[in-house]
């Protein structure tokens, strides 16, 4: 475990590539205003995998898309490196947690999306494309439409068109969330290995526990309305990982110690969509 | 080969489709004929099936039908090019700007169900009496509905393909011609098909009313003579007519756009 291999940029104590610096979102005014992101600090350093994990409806996905570029008006700000960012910023690729494959491209059409769009020459697209395309495992489907294939295979689609340009910052919303626990897994070993394989520094938001943990270096647990940094939880598995991970005791562990957190915040977030229920139900 | 069952090995084979098709139609034929036979049908409206199949060779002899059919053909093609050069253009403007759109679309909406045939004498005081004044009419009939239909697909782009295009800093016009501009094509296509059904329909029509050049004098005339069989005949030109442009209608999409 100590070779030297292993020594992978985030385990050293170098500054973060990414900070989130007291950002703060509000959406709404007065009464029927909502805080989706309260004051939330954190950074992610190169090489590193650290996931947002929280209940549903936390803010999650504000918080991707803040960090994004795509919502503006917040408070606190974003930066990669030192710089402010102030849009989407060409260091960040984001994959979304719809499904966004061009339904009109084939699949090499889809993951050469962002290389045409920089003009770059055919070869070289399609080099690239191949390359991201055998590296999620869809080597055989080049030439299918989306439609042909299933939700996961789709979801690595998207995850090929975003690795295409060679982002610093992987940027994931929830990629796995539509699909099934086995698929979910196995995506996960796939995700881990291009992990390994690209020391890509990568952001997860997730409200799976199992996936959180057999990801991340670092886990960032958020609480339940407002949104805010409840934990950040240290992830000591060997890497090398794959899926086996799942069984070993030092995973239990973490999940059981990850989700005494999350289950307060999560009932929390139960009662109060019940409550909603029972309010519109009183008003009805 | 695996052992399937006899009907589903039937319905899956590539001729049976446009066979049963062909079959469907005989068969309302011959019900049509048997019934007109049986005097349960007036036969001095409906035409016996059989005398319409023999007029249609001597509709094609005696009232040179080809020529006929080639300018309502080129009524119906200079009025749906022209809906579809001012109709997606105008969609793509009334979704770029909402204030046009919040102005115009009702209107628009209400011009595509007014019946602006029966202003065709105003139409033929402002473009003469030929083809001009057709294709005008056919236009001004037709273009309602590639314009919503365009307008419509545009705004039904999924919000999240917009953020992929966002996210990788695309420019606006990238944004229309990769993004938005697609993900409307089968819309797009929707409302042509809609808008030349109702070109068609207009150009025989004024054609019919003011007895004017292609396929809608004729069966005018052959109406006027009482001749049943052949006015039927002529009606079977103009399902011809619009046949032809459905199929090169639906090439022109799958080359633009091809379908998985
Ligand atoms: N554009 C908006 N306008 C108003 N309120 C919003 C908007 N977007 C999100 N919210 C609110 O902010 C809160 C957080 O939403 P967000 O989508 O970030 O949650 P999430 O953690 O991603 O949930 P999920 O796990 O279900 O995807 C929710 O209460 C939501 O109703
Ligand atoms: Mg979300």
């Amino acid at each position: 475990m100590a070779s030297p291999s292993d020594t992978r940029p985030g385990t050293s104590g170098d500054e973060p590539l990414l900070v989130v610096d007291n950002v703060y979102k509000r959406f709404g005014e007065g009464a029927d205003a909502t805080i989706a992101v309260d004051h939330m600090s954190f950074g992610v350093k190169p090489g590193e995998f650290v996931s947002v994990i929280g209940p549903s409806g936390c803010g999650k996905s504000t918080l991707f898309n803040i960090i994004g570029g795509l919502l503006g008006e917040y408070e606190g700000e974003v930066r990669i490196g030192s710089e402010r960012i102030m849009g989407p910023h060409p260091a960040v690729g984001m994959v979304f947690q719809e499904e966004s494959t061009f339904p009109w491209r084939t699949v090499i059409d889809n993951v050469a999306f962002p290389l045409e769009l920089r003009g770059a020459p055919k070869s070289e697209r399609l080099d690239k494309a191949h390359h991201f395309i055998d590296l999620v495992g869809l080597a055989n489907f080049e030439k299918r439409y989306p439609s042909q294939l299933s939700g996961g295979m789709r979801q690595r689609v998207s995850i090929a068109r975003t690795l295409v340009s060679e982002p610093r910052i992987l940027l994931m919303d929830e990629p796995f969330a539509a699909l099934d626990e086995q698929t979910r897994l196995l995506l996960g070993d796939k995700i881990l290995q291009i992990q390994q394989q690209l020391h890509q520094t990568t952001l997860l938001i997730t409200h799976n526990l199992t996936e959180a943990v057999q990801l991340s270096d670092r886990i960032v647990v958020m609480t339940y309305r407002p949104g805010r940094l409840k934990r950040i939880v240290n992830i000591d598995l060997p890497r090398p990982r794959t899926s086996e991970v799942v069984g070993s005791d030092a995973f239990g562990h973490y999940v059981a110690e990850i989700w005494s957190d999350l289950r307060e915040e999560a009932s929390r977030g139960m009662l109060d969509a019940e409550a909603s229920v029972a309010r519109r139900g009183a008003r009805g | 080969m695996a052992d399937r069952g006899g009907l589903p090995r039937l319905l899956a084979q590539r001729w049976f489709a446009p066979t049963f098709g062909l079959a469907t139609i005989v068969a309302v034929f011959a019900v049509v004929e048997a019934l007109l036979r049986a005097d349960l049908l007036n036969r001095y409206i409906l035409p016996f099936p059989s005398d319409v199949v023999l007029a249609l060779g001597r509709v094609v002899t005696e009232e040179n039908i080809l020529s006929r059919m080639g300018d309502t053909a080129f009524e119906v093609l200079a009025s749906g090019v022209l809906v579809v050069l001012v109709g997606v253009p105008a969609g793509a403007l009334f979704h770029r700007f909402p204030v046009i759109r919040a102005a115009l679309e009702t209107w628009v909406a209400a011009l595509a169900a007014a019946p602006v045939v029966l202003a065709f004498p105003l139409f033929l005081v402002l473009f003469g009496r030929g083809q001009k004044t057709i294709i005008v009419i056919s236009f001004v009939y037709g273009v309602a509905p590639v314009l919503l239909k365009t307008l419509e697909g545009l705004s039904a782009t999924r919000p999240v393909l917009i953020n992929v295009g966002r996210s990788l800093n695309m420019t606006s016009s990238q944004m229309f011609w990769k993004i938005l501009f697609p993900s409307a094509i089968p819309s797009i296509f929707t409302g042509i098909r809609l808008s030349w059904t109702f070109c068609l329909v207009t150009v025989v029509a004024v054609e019919f009313l003011v007895n004017l050049g292609g396929l809608g004098q004729l069966i005018n005339d052959l109406a006027e003579r009482y001749d049943l069989p052949g006015t039927y005949a002529g009606i079977t030109f103009v399902i011809l007519l619009s046949v032809a442009f459905f199929i090169v209608l639906e090439r022109v999409e799958n080359w633009l756009q091809p379908a998985p």
